[in-house]
């Protein structure tokens, strides 16, 4: 007992000098299992998050847009890749977080539970959804886990084009013809509060996060990227004459931040329990991939026992 | 027709190839059979839709009456489009769609390299690039077909009958008219029997090492170069042109 | 929890950015086999043209150090300071040493 106690208090010791946890050291069984957790979510939301807009890549209103999309929607299993090897150094296969996700077990950021209804609902994701991930993904680069705080690193450099393309889409349709308009501003009104909602629950209802605190697994809180979140959309979207759906959003001259009204968690809760506009679509989807995909994989792995084999026998 | 107007239908031709094949390709994104190959199979589709809008980009300017690029993806009809058959067939199965990929890489690779040598300087730059994206693509293709035909009983019968089914595409590959005469005759394009003979050499290299049969050259699906096409075609262009059908005029 | 046999292997990528550099660890990726590795780093790891130069390994052939062996294996180094060459001293004057 003693013993453990020794080597928890070396482990925080070390997150306390903001040394990196790498995967060979001893840590908390809590800690694997916390971060285990928190990646493989992050790994779905990724791979998950490919489908709303996959939805607009055949239907992109240019070459260029078309081109870019592509690119962006790419780019996220890119990042459920990373994050999926980030779980694989902690001693969980891909099998075994994919199987999680198919199952319905595994959990994923509800935003991506909402359709893509518009082409605006494409500006209104790169805008709002990439860059409410950015606000954690840039405070993740710092986590205290060496192979999550590297991946992470690796796809801030990625995203920063995501968010400004959703923004720029925005800008252009909001300059357009009445429809256009009309179309950007329903997008925005659809968003905005399920974009807040992706920060997660307030602090004080915040299951899981004084300890990921205390571990430096997150480095700040709920409410306070949330608010700085607010902070400058609001701002962004003065520049490209869209309104923000929030009656109560007003500039607090003493807090030099937003106050801004009250989040519908009732709706939030529903969308976690499954009960989301896409829910049942997005999961089928993941589902269908890798069951058609499985004669494929299979395929490849027959195939490269014979060469191997074939190899030897020479 | 003049060179001139013969020009502009091969930059659309090659356009409308690589355009639509690479939306076929994006409709996997998100939906390939591993995360790793999902990112390959958009890398390639992200290449053919930069080539296409090299060629619709020199199109337009070759037109001179002001149109876009977009215009030419946009808003063109199904009579208009002037892709080659293979291109426009569904997705189907994953052996379907790496096999489509395939047959049209091996008639591809060696068509660019040969427009490399265009008497056309702008032709002969766009090639220049595409031949080593192409390269790329005709590798990692051949590399599925051999492991699907060499793979498991079940991954062998998935590729021979995609093979069968997408065979009577290929005629249209090599379909030579008015367009190519003319231009051949001025050095911009090669001719079609070089092309020919290199795709016949890479398929029965490839379907030998795949262990699959090279179906019989029966009846040839032909029209795509006349805008004469398979129904799918009207379906991909109604999906893919819809905002800009929607909305004539506005900007995106 | 048993794994299938026919999940592809798990690889450890590196990559050189550029020519004379050395080989970096990225990251990892399943594949088949070493071919098709290759590629998938290819395409996963260096589409902002950060490639020059692609290695693989199985990531079960890697055997890794442990870190908490780290004081035994790496602090004798750190007294040898005369190892490094800004431990000497040069007259002043003396050129290209
Ligand atoms: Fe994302
Ligand atoms: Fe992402
Ligand atoms: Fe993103």
């Amino acid at each position: 007992m003693t013993d453990v106690k020794t080597l928890e208090d070396v482990f925080q010791a070390k997150v306390d000098a903001e040394q990196k946890i790498e995967p060979k050291d001893w840590m908390p069984d809590a800690y694997r299992k916390n971060l285990v957790r928190q990646i493989s979510q992050h790994a779905h939301s990724e791979v998950v998050g490919m489908l709303p807009e996959g939805n607009w890549i055949g239907r992109a209103p240019s070459l260029r847009r078309k081109a870019i999309l592509l690119a962006k929607v790419q780019d996220e299993a890119g990042h459920g890749l990373y994050l999926y090897s980030a779980v694989e150094t902690l001693g969980t296969s891909r099998e075994k977080t994919n199987d999680d996700l198919n199952s319905g077990k595994a959990k994923y950021s509800s935003i991506f539970n909402y359709p893509t209804l518009t082409w605006a609902d494409i500006g209104a994701v790169g805008w709002l959804v990439d860059g409410a991930a950015i606000m954690n993904q840039v405070m993740l680069c710092r986590t205290s886990y060496g192979p999550y705080a590297r991946a992470m690193v690796r796809i801030c450099k990625e995203e920063s084009f995501h968010q400004r393309q959703g923004y720029e889409i925005m800008g252009v349709l909001a300059k357009g013809t009445p429809e256009q308009r009309e179309m950007a501003q329903d997008a925005l009104n659809r968003w905005w509060w399920p974009s807040l909602m992706m920060f997660g629950p307030s602090d004080a209802d915040s299951p899981h996060s004084a300890q990921s605190m205390k571990w430096k697994i997150k480095r700040q809180s709920n409410d306070e990227l949330r608010q700085i979140f607010i902070d400058r959309t609001v701002q962004q979207a003065e520049v490209i004459g869209l309104t923000i759906p929030d009656p109560e959003l007003k500039w607090n001259e003493e807090t030099k931040h937003y106050d801004w009204g009250e989040i519908d968690w009732t709706e939030f809760n529903n969308v976690i329990a499954g009960n989301g506009p896409c829910n049942r679509e997005r999961l089928a989807a993941r589902n269908k991939a890798h069951s058609e995909g499985a004669w494929v994989r299979d395929a490849a792995m027959a195939y490269a026992a014979k060469k191997a084999k074939k190899k030897q026998a020479a | 027709m003049d060179q001139h107007q013969a020009l502009l239908t091969y930059c659309l031709r090659r356009g409308d190839d690589n355009l639509i094949l690479s939306h076929r390709l994006g409709e996997w994104c998100g939906h390939g059979p591993q995360l790793e190959e999902d990112i390959a199979l958009t890398n390639r589709a992200l290449d053919l839709i930069g080539q296409a809008r090299n060629y619709l980009q020199y199109a337009a300017e070759v037109e001179g009456k002001g149109r876009t690029e977009d215009d030419l993806a946009f808003l063109r009809s199904e009579r208009q489009f002037v892709n080659t058959m293979l291109v426009e067939q569904l997705n189907g199965d994953y052996a379907h769609t790496i096999c489509r990929s395939f047959l049209y890489d091996a008639w591809h690779l060696p068509l660019q390299q040969a427009l490399t040598k265009s008497a056309d300087e702008r032709i002969a730059a766009i090639a220049g690039k595409a031949v080593k994206e192409v390269s790329y693509h005709l590798r990692t293709s051949s590399e599925w077909m051999i492991r699907f035909g060499d793979g498991t009983e079940e991954s062998h019968v998935r590729a021979q009958t995609a093979l069968d089914a997408l065979w009577t595409f290929t005629g249209d590959l090599f379909v030579q008219d008015d367009v190519d005469a003319i231009l051949v005759k001025a050095g911009v394009v090669p001719d079609m029997a070089p092309i020919r003979s290199a795709f016949d050499k890479t398929v029965e290299t490839v379907l030998a090492e795949a262990t699959l049969e090279r179906p019989v050259d029966g009846h040839m699906a032909t029209g795509g170069r006349q805008g004469k096409h398979s129904e799918h075609l009207g379906y991909l262009l109604a999906e893919m042109q819809y905002l800009q059908r929607a909305h004539p005029g506005a900007q995106w | 929890m048993s794994e299938n046999p026919n999940n592809w292997p798990l690889w450890e990528v590196f990559i050189q950015s550029k020519r004379g550099l050395d080989h970096k660890h990225v990251g990892s990726l399943h594949a088949a086999d070493a071919q098709m590795a290759i590629e998938n780093a290819r395409d996963v790891y260096t589409r902002r043209q950060e490639g020059n130069s692609i290695w693989v390994v199985p990531a079960s052939a890697i055997s890794a150090s442990n870190h908490d062996d780290g004081g035994m294996l790496f602090d004798p180094a750190d007294d040898k300071t005369y190892r490094h060459p800004t431990f000497y001293q040069m007259p002043e004057g003396a050129k290209y040493i």
